[in-house]
């Protein structure tokens, strides 16, 4: 096989690391049964061949619960992180265009936001919604705006700056025709590629918050809580309980940060050199 | 060191020629010879397609000791690559071919990375080229503490007319009169045998850019081969013994400054064209502009804009002698 | 000029307390909006018979439903800057107290891993940075991407599973020996129960501050004034010294302050995992066992401690950097 270039490498890790993610989504939502069925009679078994991540003291099949897991953690981390983003993208164009007052408060709140590390405002947001799924997505919406709507800030007020852009003032465009037709193509990219790598720090921040167990319940086994209930564990020696897991978090998590990685170097115009 | 510095130096063991008569001789080696030099770039196309950006094709020129030689060349036509290349620094996405020759031997990457800040200099084109963080004395002498490095220091700013106390500032409390000599005094601290200077006139006012230039010419009075690479071609009529011209990637023609003073001397159309096109010969400006790299021409690349262009200006055109300078044109004579 | 500075770092000065007053509230309307009314979830059980008459009123003060928000809030404030934080419903002490020991216990484990981690990234990065594409950058690149997609907490599971459960090297909790006396613990002591959180702390920490340095390394080097330097003559050791040193590490330094809040955010995890008897674990405690008063202050902490470092981050940049020193004309 001849050797790939940059962009042809760049864009096979991009279709592998989507492949990944859909697998485990699609595969945690077919087999929600297989994660709960409990069977005695397979107790504690360590990996082999018939259950590759073992099974836990209820003889719950740990293939089943991480996919299950795996799978309700991208789904929330996604819609909070799409929340999150639009927030970003309102605050983000707001502050940059509606004047001094808009962008001071904005950046106030943004550091307001930043001025509190963020498991403890998850807490916060979780222990003042009384707990669950919904403090768990508010809270990951709420704190992960700020440096999106920072880029955002910055890339619209460099393009209104641009002489093209100010010609097209000049030249009488309406604020939508300029919005739409300029800027909108320089944005979204940037928009779409921020939005993905929200994704991967959603996902650690949503199974950090539960593991803590401020997220969900245990009959709803996100893997934070299948690796805060390996924990009880650990001491007995059942390690396989929490490696696993874990290292299926790991992989998912590195995988949307190739994902978006990739896709903002082929959507960077300045790739072109390299 | 010294006793090649004498040989290939300003005069060889039987004769000591005054630098001025020496150029073009041909019988002694140049001090810096670049033959067929091209410089490309790798890019992407549209999507998944490399293509290659040739911005120096093809481009020759000499250099001798005591001479001082101008590449002259428009605006964002990929001069100073032509520095970088020699000073072997080009961005790891080029690819640079052709021979370079430096004192009659081969300029490897090896032996550049030797000689670079030693016999070979390079004076930028602004300030920006100088670390924002460190001040202006340590910067010149690459942070050598040593009281010979201070005694240097202090001859090179009175040459330059410098007050002792720049050597405490930092590059962004310069002047714009101090910009200039602080710069060249960075060629001083050693003795170089070629200084090439790249830019050194970007957008000065005439005076300044005068004395900048001088400047130059002073060091190849006192021995050394120096190479200007300007767009100003008026300027460096002034102070340069030799002018190569620079068009779409390639040197055009090499002609010695005294061609200049009549149109009839030059050898290239593209030539005669500058040389029209100076304030006291016409203004006459050309038609066109220098295509870009991706589409140039088979054949000569100046055939679009040329007045005497016919059917075998198509085909590969040599770089060949004519009457002590070189011209790429099948017309020239 | 020295006018300009001094108002640069009034104007700094009074953001941050602003930001901190800030916090305050909005932490103080998140509390109000708990469903969880904290003085029928602990004060109704034993914890009453703890309190004095003078602690139950100010309870009531806070939480009770008679008096406006505003009111409640302002008077918490007062006696919150006095020093008196309330009273703990789960250690039932006062929240000072409490928070005085955890701090403590907390500071010397980030202190250790701020450092570790500052120098190790900084390290990482230049020579990432000054090596791009080369093997030392892809292995630099590659921890950096499987550090940060790890999370905290596995990662302390996993130094757990390793070093305190499977070979016996290191406890599997506390900050101290049990039963042993507050005087009788000794530094020697502290650092090998602070051993493995801190060491947890310090890996994740690497990996921000690494690919942060690693850009401003890359941008460095392609600066003209690296390139001018290089056909100067110089390179390896001296080009770095000379050059890159003092402009990769303004930002560097600028960046470790600004992060103090992840390395807050992380010990919460981290102490967690092993039971470290620190602020991040009274912050869990507290939020699952309603203690409002605890959580709030720890937050307030955290968040004097993060605008402290952003301060001093901002105030060091105008310190360090000449241009921004002489004349305040940064970029």
């Amino acid at each position: 096989m001849r050797k790939l270039n940059r962009r042809q490498r760049l864009l096979l890790g991009l279709a592998f690391s989507a492949a990944f993610l859909i697998i485990v989504c699609v595969w945690g939502i077919l087999g929600a049964e297989a994660a709960r069925a409990t069977d005695f009679s397979r107790k504690n078994i360590p990996p082999c061949l018939q259950y590759p991540f073992g099974t836990d003291w209820l003889g719950r099949d740990m293939l089943a619960r991480t996919v299950k897991g795996l799978s309700m953690s991208i789904l929330i981390g996604i819609t909070a992180a799409a929340v999150s983003a639009v927030i970003a993208l309102l605050l983000g164009i707001a502050s940059a265009t509606m004047g001094r007052a808009v962008d001071s408060v904005v950046s106030f709140v943004i550091d307001l936001i930043m001025g509190v590390p963020h498991i403890l405002l998850l807490i916060l947001i979780s222990v003042a919604l009384g707990k669950g799924l919904k403090g768990v997505i508010i809270g990951v919406a709420v704190t992960h705006w700020p440096s999106l709507a920072r880029l955002i800030r910055a890339e619209v007020l460099q393009l209104k700056e641009m002489p093209y852009i100010k010609i097209a003032v000049k030249l009488g465009k309406s604020r939508w025709h300029i919005a739409v037709k300029h800027m909108l193509p320089h944005l979204l990219p940037q928009f779409i590629v921020g939005l993905v790598l929200l994704f991967p720090h959603a996902i650690l921040h949503e199974s950090s918050i539960t593991f803590l167990g401020f997220g969900l319940s245990t009959e709803q086994p996100a893997i934070g809580i299948v690796l805060s209930e390996a924990m009880k564990y650990l001491a007995t020696g059942k390690w396989w309980l929490a490696l696993f897991p874990g290292l299926f978090l790991v992989i998912t998590v590195a995988l949307f940060y190739i994902l978006g990685q990739s896709l903002r170097k082929l959507l960077d115009p300045g790739s072109v050199h390299q | 060191m010294d006793e090649k510095r004498v040989k290939c130096g300003a005069g060889s063991e039987d004769r000591m020629d005054s630098p001025a008569v020496n150029k073009l001789s041909g019988e002694k080696e140049p001090v810096l010879k670049i033959e067929h030099m091209s410089i490309s770039f790798t890019q992407y196309d549209r999507g998944m397609r490399q293509v290659s950006l040739p911005v120096i094709r093809d481009l020759d020129v000499e250099v001798h000791a005591g001479e001082m030689v101008a590449v002259v060349g428009s605006s964002g036509s990929g001069k100073s690559l032509l520095a970088h290349g020699v000073m072997g620094v080009l961005p790891y996405n080029a690819a640079m071919d052709g021979r370079i020759t430096y004192c009659g031997e081969e300029l490897t990457r090896e032996r550049i990375e030797k000689l670079r800040g030693r016999e070979i200099v390079l004076v930028p084109q602004s300030i920006a080229f100088l670390n924002p963080l460190m001040k202006i004395g340590p910067q010149i002498c690459k942070g050598d503490k040593r009281a010979s490095a201070r005694e240097k220091l202090r001859s090179i700013f009175k040459r330059y007319e410098l007050d002792e106390r720049v050597g405490n500032l930092y590059p962004f409390e310069l002047s714009g009169g101090m910009n200039r000599r602080v710069l060249i005094s960075t060629a001083l601290m050693e003795e170089p045998k070629l200084v090439i200077a790249d830019e050194p006139t970007p957008g000065l006012d005439l005076a300044v850019a005068k004395r900048a230039m001088a400047h130059f010419r002073e060091l190849a009075d006192m021995g050394a081969g120096v190479l200007v690479i300007t767009h100003d071609l008026e300027l460096a009529l002034e102070v340069a013994d030799r002018i190569a011209v620079f068009y779409a990637g390639a040197t055009v023609e090499e002609a010695p400054v005294q061609d200049f003073q009549d149109e009839d001397s030059l050898r290239h159309p593209y030539t005669k064209a500058l040389w029209r096109a100076m304030p006291q010969h016409g203004f006459h400006y050309i038609e066109g502009a220098q295509p870009y790299v991706k589409d140039l021409p088979a054949g000569c690349s100046f055939a679009p804009r040329c007045p005497q262009c016919g059917p075998e200006c198509a085909r590969e055109i040599a770089y060949r002698a004519v009457r002590g300078g070189k011209v790429r044109c099948v017309r020239g004579k | 000029m020295n006018r300009q500075r001094v108002i640069f770092f009034g104007k700094n000065i009074i953001r941050a307390l602003l930001l901190v007053v800030c916090v305050s509230m909005i932490t103080f309307a998140l509390m109000k909006a708990s469903p969880v009314d904290p003085l029928q979830a602990n004060v109704g059980q034993a914890a009453l018979g703890s309190m004095s008459q003078e602690q139950k009123e100010k309870l009531q003060a806070y939480w009770g439903v008679d008096t406006p928000p505003v009111e409640q809030y302002l008077s918490w404030a007062k006696d919150f800057i006095r020093g008196d934080m309330g009273v703990s419903l789960l250690y039932r002490q006062p929240v000072a107290s409490v928070i005085a020991v955890k701090l403590a216990n907390s500071l010397f484990l980030m202190a250790l891993a701020w450092v570790i981690s500052g120098i190790l990234g900084f390290a990482l990065g230049v020579i990432s940075g000054m090596n791009r594409g080369k093997p030392a950058d892809h292995v630099i690149r590659g921890y950096c991407l499987v550090i940060s997609s790890t999370p905290v907490f596995w990662l302390a599971l996993l130094l757990l599973m390793i070093f305190g459960v499977w070979l016996h090297i290191f406890p599997i909790g506390l900050s101290v020996p049990i039963g042993v006396e507050a005087s009788g613990v000794t530094l020697a002591d502290r650092l090998y129960h602070a051993f493995l959180p801190a060491l947890t702390l310090s890996i994740t920490g690497v990996s921000n501050i690494a690919l942060h340095t690693r850009e401003k390394m890359i941008d460095i080097m392609e600066s003209d004034y690296m390139l001018f330097a290089r056909m100067r003559g110089e390179k390896g050791w001296r080009l770095f010294r000379y050059y890159g040193f003092r402009n990769v590490l303004f930002p560097a330094v600028t960046l470790q302050f600004a992060s103090i809040s992840e390395i807050f955010g992380g010990s919460v995890l981290v102490e967690q995992v092993f039971s470290y008897p620190g602020l991040g674990q009274a912050a869990v405690s507290a939020g699952l066992g309603s203690d409002m008063p605890l959580l709030m202050a720890v937050t307030i902490v955290s968040a004097l401690f993060v605008f402290g470092g952003n301060l001093t981050a901002n105030l060091l940049y105008g310190v360090i950097d000449p241009r921004v020193r002489q004349g305040g004309k940064a970029k």
